[in-house]
C-alpha cells in the first residue's frame, strides 16, 4: 500500500493558488500560505486584493498552478515576490478556466440590445456552418 | 358662523340688525349622524422612473402589444408614459402606457432634439363622448348587416407620421435597431427577469 503514487493531481498545499467560490473576493485567486488544519488554511492573494485570512476548504476550488518554492507561513511580501516572479497572475489569467469565466461574466453583463446582436451573430454563423456542411456532403 | 344685514321696519326697531345667513334648525336631531372624515390626502404625481428618459426603449409587459419593444417619448401629465412603436416598424402606434407594466432597456434612440407636439396630451387620447342612449342594434348594425368599421382620423395618422419621422431617424443611425425594435420579447428556459440586465 506504502510509496504508491496518488491519483490525485492537486492538494491542499503552501503555494497552491486557490480560487475563491465565496465572500468578498469570491472569484478571484489567492494562495495558500498556511495549512491550518483539515477544515482552514490561511490565505494570501497580495496581487488580487485579497487580504491575508483563514479561509475554509469548502469555499475554495484548488487550480493546477503553484508556487514551487513558497517556504511555510510565508509573509505577504515574500508571496507578492515570488507570484511576480512565476508570473501565475498571468499563467491564470492565459488559462482556458479563466477566459471561460471572463466570458460567462461578460455575457452575463448584456443587456438587451446586445443579447439581440448576439443572437443575429449566432444565427448567421449557424447558417454558414449549414451552408458548409451541405456543401461539402 | 355667516351674518347679514337685513333693514327692521318700525321706527323704535334701530333700522337694522345681523341675523344669521341660515336659520338654525328647530330641533336637534335626536341621533347623531356621523360626518364622513375629509381626506387631508393628495395623491403625488407620478415620479418617472430614473432608468427611463426620452429615446429609451420599452418593453411592454401587458396590454394587447405585450411583448413589443417601443420607444418612449415623454412623460404626460397623468403619469402614464406616451410610447410609439414607431408605427411603420412594429405597428405599435402612439399610445399611453403606464411605466409599472414596462421593463426599461438600456439602449436608447438618439432623438436629438426632437420634442412632441404640445396637443398631444391625455386630451388626444380621451374618448368622445357617446351621443345619447342608442340600442345596441342600432350600435353594431345597419340595414341588417354589420356597420363598416369607421375610418382612423387622418389627423391622428398625419400625427403619427409626424412623430415617427425623428424617431426613425435616431433609429437609422444604430445597425440593427430597427430589426431589434420590429422583434418581439420573451423570456426562455433558465431566464429570470430579476437576475438579468436590461
Amino acid at each position: 500500500m506504502q510509496d504508491q503514487p496518488s491519483v490525485f493531481k492537486r492538494f491542499v498545499e503552501v503555494g497552491r493558488v486557490v480560487l475563491l467560490n465565496s465572500g468578498p473576493n469570491a472569484g478571484s485567486i489567492a494562495v495558500i500560505a498556511e495549512v491550518i488544519d483539515h477544515n482552514r488554511a490561511i490565505i494570501d492573494g497580495p496581487l488580487t486584493g485579497v487580504p491575508r485570512q483563514s479561509f475554509p476548504y469548502r469555499h475554495l476550488t484548488l487550480t493546477p498552478l503553484v508556487l514551487t518554492k513558497l517556504p511555510r507561513g510565508a509573509g505577504t511580501g515574500v508571496i507578492r515576490k515570488q507570484l511576480e516572479q512565476e508570473a501565475t497572475i498571468d499563467k491564470w489569467n492565459n488559462s482556458a478556466w479563466a477566459k471561460r469565466r471572463a466570458a460567462v461574466e461578460r455575457r452575463r453583463k448584456l443587456g438587451d440590445f446586445e443579447r439581440f446582436n448576439v443572437m443575429l451573430l449566432k444565427k448567421s454563423r449557424r447558417d454558414l456552418v449549414r451552408k458548409a456542411v451541405k456543401k461539402s456532403a | 358662523m355667516a351674518t347679514k344685514e337685513v333693514q327692521v321696519k318700525g321706527d323704535k326697531n334701530g333700522s337694522t340688525r345681523t341675523i344669521p345667513t341660515s336659520k338654525a334648525p328647530r330641533f336637534y336631531p335626536a341621533e347623531d349622524v356621523r360626518q364622513p372624515k375629509k381626506s387631508r390626502k393628495a395623491p403625488k404625481p407620478t415620479k418617472l422612473r430614473q432608468s427611463i428618459t426620452p429615446g429609451t426603449v420599452l418593453i411592454l409587459l401587458a396590454g394587447r402589444f405585450r411583448g413589443k419593444r417601443v420607444v418612449f417619448l415623454k412623460q404626460l401629465e397623468s403619469g402614464l408614459l406616451l410610447v410609439t412603436g414607431p408605427y411603420k416598424i412594429n405597428g405599435v402606434p402612439l399610445r399611453r402606457v403606464n411605466q409599472a407594466y414596462v421593463i426599461a432597456t438600456s439602449t436608447k434612440v438618439d432623438l436629438g432634439d426632437f420634442s412632441v407636439d404640445e396637443k398631444i396630451s391625455d386630451t388626444y387620447f380621451a374618448k368622445s363622448k357617446a351621443k345619447g342612449a342608442k340600442s345596441a342594434e342600432e350600435e353594431f348594425f345597419e340595414e341588417g348587416k354589420p356597420k363598416a368599421k369607421e375610418a382612423f382620423p387622418e389627423s391622428k395618422a398625419a400625427d403619427q407620421k409626424e412623430v415617427d419621422k425623428a424617431v426613425l431617424e435616431g433609429v437609422k443611425k444604430v445597425e440593427n435597431l430597427s430589426k431589434y425594435l420590429k422583434a418581439s420579447w420573451g423570456l426562455s428556459k433558465g431566464q429570470y427577469p430579476h437576475a438579468m440586465v436590461f
